[in-house]
């Protein structure tokens, strides 16, 4: 599903030149799902922006359901996401004047599906987070685990070929952490793919793999007995 | 313009950022009201000066003497002018291509006017059949003076409507009935209206009548000319103070009277007065002007500043929106499609009230120099768009750097 192949990234911090990732080499197949670890610094956010397009590598491959990512422009890059990836952030980044309802069907608004068709979907995947009664509240009216469930609705509405998760229990305590990863395994059960980038061991643990990232490389790649996060909710 | 999904969406977000959007509307329904207000003042004091001089024809010229200040040619200084038919008919002879109505009038004097056993005390002048027009007198009923009376001496009155209101009360209409000028019987066969009362105390008869019958001879009081309607204005005041030179120089050399002296015979012509009021009046729609202009430009510097910070609030949701896929022109359209929905609909806000208001108030205003402020639809329009449009501009940037601001810097804004 994702492979990449010595990808390097470095940003300009005035004269010097910080080397981020330093030709990283792996690979995903549909139906994993990995936790990407490593302390502040160590490149997992910026591993996850070049996958996610949101950045674009300086040098190395990268693709995508067998499409290859490079020279993207704007416009280029907002199509593949919409196409390809479902996003879900540590901060929600939810839209505070759309109700629950409404932000679960924007993505489906940038595939141009029609109104109608949008709203009976979101609700369709609120009801899959267990907050089809919620469809009608804002964001503030929710609590952050709430939030984030719609937020993986919202991810989950465009049906993307990949899940990204950068730090999704960051914001949370450890039960509704909990929650989240439960319910984040239950999709990838469901045969999607997944990435969580994650600094918590735990939680790294509740996926099926661990690749770890230490100073721009991977230091450790493995497969770990999944933790079902169900044991503890 | 007419995809409805974005419409929607549109107004989603504007139903749901009610002092947003009202803040944007009423900065720029504010500077059209008050521009289009402006403007109609503009107009109401310009059509205020207009009333004032539309009491005579605009392009009037009147004649009359006074007494020599300067000796000249050996006759001393102190003679009372007389104006006489030849002076008429001399100047508007030599003058005749120049000139398109033209009337003498005289004041009788010395009579008394009775109207049954009622005396009245109104001033009577003889004058011409074209006197009506240089007057501006419009005729109530009836008719005026005309040649044929004149060539007739007709003993027939013309007299003002408030003459008509005040002594014919009791009669249906005053026409038909006889008044008594000094023993003659003038039988009245008009009234007519003017824009003011005093003008309305008036009794006109034919100016034969008035020389014959009450020992005018050949006297005459005043000259009234009034000269035909030029290209523009300042034409139109090149003639009338051309004409005026003319005329005065003839007058002056027929009865001798020194070139400069100002005193002897008075030549005064409407349109140079109206000028300098003219003038005036364009300047203060300048200013009027002026002043709605830079509203204008206030109202543009606001919009483009709440559009600014429109933007920048909307920073986040602009992230979110992108890593969700949306396009950057999209995020351009969708900003800009808002922001001239708002000001366009504010915009018509504005022009339908201030309109409304002077619709309203315009014809009640009861204030000299102000008459029924009005403004040209048109350019209210115009100004709306142009508002529309610097409001489209001035938002465009912010949304294009906003659209185009990295998505991961955007997400991390709060």
């Amino acid at each position: 599903m994702i492979e990449i192949n010595n990808l390097h990234k470095s940003y300009k911090m005035g004269s010097n030149s910080l080397h981020v990732l330093k030709g990283l080499n792996f690979s995903i197949k549909e139906g994993e799902l990995v936790a990407i670890m490593g302390s502040s610094g160590s490149g997992k956010s910026t591993l996850l922006n070049i996958l996610g397009m949101l950045d674009e590598a300086d040098s190395g491959e990268y693709t995508l359901d067998g499409v290859p990512i490079k020279n993207l422009n704007e416009t280029k890059a907002a199509k593949y996401r919409n196409k390809f990836l479902g996003f879900i952030f540590q901060s929600f980044n939810l839209i505070n004047y759309k109700s629950a309802m409404e932000n679960v069907a924007l993505p489906l608004y940038y595939q141009k599906v029609p109104r109608k068709q949008r709203e009976e979907k979101a609700i369709k995947y609120l009801s899959q987070v267990g907050l089809k009664e919620w469809a009608h509240h804002l964001p503030n009216e929710l609590s952050g685990g709430q939030k984030q469930r719609v937020a993986i609705a919202r991810a989950m509405a465009a049906e993307p070929k990949v899940l990204l998760a950068d730090e999704p229990t960051g914001a949370l305590d450890s039960k509704t952490s909990y929650e989240v990863m439960d319910l984040i395994q239950n999709i990838n059960d469901q045969g999607n793919t997944i990435l969580v980038v994650t600094h918590e061991e735990d939680i790294a643990h509740m996926c099926k793999r661990i690749v770890h990232l230490k100073d721009g490389v991977i230091v450790e790649d493995k497969t770990v007995d999944q933790v079902r996060a169900s044991q503890y909710v | 313009m007419l995809d409805i999904e974005r419409w929607q969406e549109i107004l989603d977000t504007i139903r749901k950022n009610k002092l947003r959007t009202f803040l944007t509307g009423l900065s720029v329904a504010s500077g059209i009201f008050i521009l289009v207000i402006l403007l109609g003042f503009g107009q109401g004091f310009k059509n205020g000066i207009a009333q004032e001089f539309a009491q005579d024809a605009a392009t009037s010229v009147w004649v009359w003497p006074g007494t020599t200040t300067k000796e000249y040619k050996g006759l001393n200084p102190g003679r009372n002018i007389q104006l006489r038919n030849s002076d008429y008919n001399f100047s508007s002879e030599l003058l005749a291509e120049q000139i398109d109505l033209k009337s003498p009038r005289i004041f009788v004097r010395n009579i008394s006017v009775n109207y049954g056993n009622e005396a009245l005390v109104y001033g009577v002048q003889g004058v011409s059949y074209q006197f009506q027009e240089i007057e501006n007198a419009k005729m109530s009923s009836g008719r005026f003076i005309n040649y044929q009376d004149e060539i007739n001496t007709a003993k027939i009155a013309v007299i003002g409507n408030k003459i008509a209101h005040d002594v014919f009360n009791e009669v249906d209409t005053p026409i038909g009935e006889f008044i008594d000028i000094s023993g003659i019987p003038f039988k009245i066969v008009g009234t007519f209206k003017e824009t003011e009362d005093r003008e309305e105390e008036r009794i006109f008869i034919p100016i034969t009548t008035a020389q014959k019958v009450f020992n005018g001879g050949d006297k005459v009081n005043n000259l009234a000319f009034t000269l035909p309607m030029a290209e523009n204005f300042d034409d139109a005041v090149a003639n009338s103070i051309k004409f005026k030179s003319q005329l005065l120089s003839n007058l002056q050399q027929a009865h001798t009277v020194a070139p400069d002296d100002t005193n002897a015979i008075h030549v005064w012509s409407a349109l140079e007065e109206a000028k300098r009021f003219y003038s005036l009046t364009d300047n203060i729609k300048l200013f009027f002007w002026f002043v709605g202009v830079c509203t204008i430009i206030a109202g543009v510097v606001g919009v483009s500043n709440i559009m600014l910070i429109v933007v920048r609030e909307r920073t986040k949701e602009i992230g979110i929106r992108k890593a969700l896929g949306a396009k950057p022109w999209s995020i351009v359209g969708m900003i800009l499609h808002e922001s001239i929905f708002i000001t366009a609909i504010s915009g018509f806000v504005g022009l339908i009230l201030s309109m409304g208001l002077l619709e309203l108030l315009g014809p009640n205003i009861e204030v000299d120099y102000v008459v029924n402020p009005s403004v040209n639809f048109n350019v209210a329009l115009s100004t709306v768009f142009v508002l529309v449009f610097a409001g489209a501009v001035a938002g465009f940037f912010p949304a294009w750097r906003a659209a185009n601001i990295h998505t991961i810097d955007a997400l991390r804004d709060e």
